[in-house]
């Protein structure tokens, strides 16, 4: 398989020079982001977002496992992502790639290390069982930006996830199936949301929301995770251009508003789904 | 361009739709002169399909090939393509044209060169060139001049412009001059001066006389946005851009 060369010189000229004038391709404003689709698959805790061309689909699975000696009375979350050549040909399959191990540090942060999760909640029997939940992401389609549209995935997936009732009589745990007793839902705190933005010439231009080829000529990037309280759950700038204490607060502005309007967006596309049933 | 011999006939004999799928034969009357295009291939005696599409012919010349879609690149001798330098070696060039190998450019298919005056092309620039070698156990290659003639015939480095990717059927489309497509072209005409390279391996390159980034955008978006619509709704699109 060789490898998708990236854009010629000539597309990475255009598309700078239209960043410079204010103009992208897809005639967005430089603080415009492109259309976002959420749909829910057919079972429990699946979920699809698009992010103009950008596709991602997030499953929430979940089984009962042994807690850590160290945590005894907590829930585990993992995160998997799976960038495969189908979202784009230059991924290598098998090896994660650089950019992967990126996406998932980052996701990690926003969604586990915020504690939007309640994990306590998801303790059977201290010491003894506990829920262990596991999100898996998969990129259909990668033109750009895939962060935003993963943590979307992720969060929204989790969000709709129903896993099965139990009782506890004292050390005898009973699993409900589906059938016998309705799922419960997590319980989450908050619905953190990244929000990416590229830079170019040192700075001087900032764009939300990148495609791939604006991705592939950017000097810096940087992501912030926020919720809907204006609470910056994570922070991100893996190297690139520095910058201005003036542009860092001008993105946080940015972010703030945008992670109101897609909270809002994740709950009506859960409100939707909810009275389909 | 076309001329009368060349419009195509359609065969209606047999099956109502031409629509032919892998693996079906393909009965031909004729047997004197036969030229098979993409999508069939002969076995023993009987022609075979290997593509999905629509199955046309010219009548008046037993050419028969197969119309459909597709976005991989396979190369096919003659074509002209649009290619981005991924290498640069002291005998030849590597280009990548979107096909499963990289194509070879070799330093002395430019015309008037010789090993001394060598064409200057960096990495990553765009390469307009037109495919002499396409065989499926080899590495394609690319020319950039007719060896006949010497001339460079339009093909050569592409400077500034922008590139559209699009599907192999809407630059066939495009590069056979169907009228709803050539009047859409001539509309954008009207108002800006552009250069048009379309290379059969689904890219098209555009760059307006004025390298205005607004009008480039512009065009851009009409030329995309029309890759798929049929010829109704171009026609409509030409209508909705008088306004």
């Amino acid at each position: 398989m060789v490898k998708e060369f990236e854009s010629s010189i000539n597309e990475k000229d255009f598309i700078l020079q239209g960043i410079k004038e204010g103009l992208r391709l897809d005639n967005r404003d430089k603080y415009d982001f492109r259309q976002i689709g959420i749909t829910f698959g057919p079972d429990y805790g699946r979920s699809e977002v698009t992010l103009g061309n950008t596709r991602v689909l997030a499953k929430v699975s979940c089984e009962v496992t042994r807690p850590y000696q160290d945590r005894p009375a907590e829930g585990m979350i993992t995160l998997n992502t799976e960038l495969s050549p189908m979202a784009f040909p230059s991924v290598e399959p098998g090896r994660p790639s650089e950019e992967e191990i990126l996406v998932s540090r980052i996701l990690e942060k926003a969604i586990k290390r915020s504690r939007s999760i309640d994990t306590e909640g998801l303790c059977i029997v201290a010491n003894e069982k506990v829920w262990s939940i596991r999100v898996d992401m998969h990129f259909l389609d990668h033109d750009g930006n895939i962060i935003d549209a993963a943590c979307i995935a992720a969060i929204s997936a989790l969000a709709h996830f129903r896993r099965p009732d139990i009782t506890v009589i004292g050390e005898e745990v009973t699993i409900h199936s589906i059938e016998q007793r309705n799922p419960v839902p997590l319980s989450i705190h908050h619905m953190p949301i990244c929000v990416t933005f590229a830079f170019f010439e040192n700075g001087e231009y900032v764009v939300v929301d990148p495609t791939l080829q604006e991705e592939q000529i950017r000097q810096g990037d940087m992501t912030m995770t926020l919720n809907v309280h204006k609470e910056i759950c994570a922070l991100s700038k893996a190297g690139g251009t520095p910058l201005k204490m003036e542009t860092i607060i001008n993105c946080s502005q940015i972010a703030t508003t945008r992670a109101k309007w897609i909270t809002e967006q994740i709950q009506a596309a859960l409100d939707a789904e909810k009275s389909k049933k | 361009m076309t001329s009368n011999e060349d419009k195509m006939e359609i065969d209606h004999e047999g099956t109502e739709l031409d629509v032919v799928l892998p693996g079906d034969p393909i009965n031909i009357a004729r047997k004197d002169d036969l030229k098979l295009g993409p999508g069939l291939t002969l076995t023993q005696d009987s022609v075979i399909c290997i593509k999905a599409g629509l199955l046309k012919h010219f009548n008046k010349k037993n050419k028969w090939y197969v119309e459909s879609n597709q976005k991989r690149y396979i190369p096919a001798e003659g074509d002209p393509v649009i290619g981005i330098v991924t290498y640069k070696g002291g005998e030849y060039y590597r280009l990548d044209i979107g096909s499963a190998h990289q194509a070879i450019l070799p330093i002395l298919a430019f015309p008037n060169v010789n090993k001394k005056s060598r064409p200057i092309l960096n990495i990553g620039s765009l390469v307009y060139a037109r495919i002499t070698l396409a065989n499926k156990d080899m590495e394609p290659e690319v020319a950039c001049c007719n060896p006949k003639t010497n001339k460079d015939e339009g093909f050569g480095e592409l400077k500034n412009g922008f590139v559209i990717k699009c599907s192999l059927r809407y630059c066939r489309r495009i590069i056979s001059q169907e009228t709803e497509i050539c009047s859409l072209l001539k509309k954008l005409g009207e108002k800006h001066e552009i250069n048009l390279a379309i290379g059969m391996n689904g890219r098209i390159w555009i760059r307006l006389k004025s390298d205005d980034t607004r009008d480039t955008i512009y065009c851009y978006d009409v030329i995309k946005r029309a890759e798929n619509l049929d010829n109704d709704d171009i026609s409509e699109l030409i209508n909705s851009l008088n306004d």
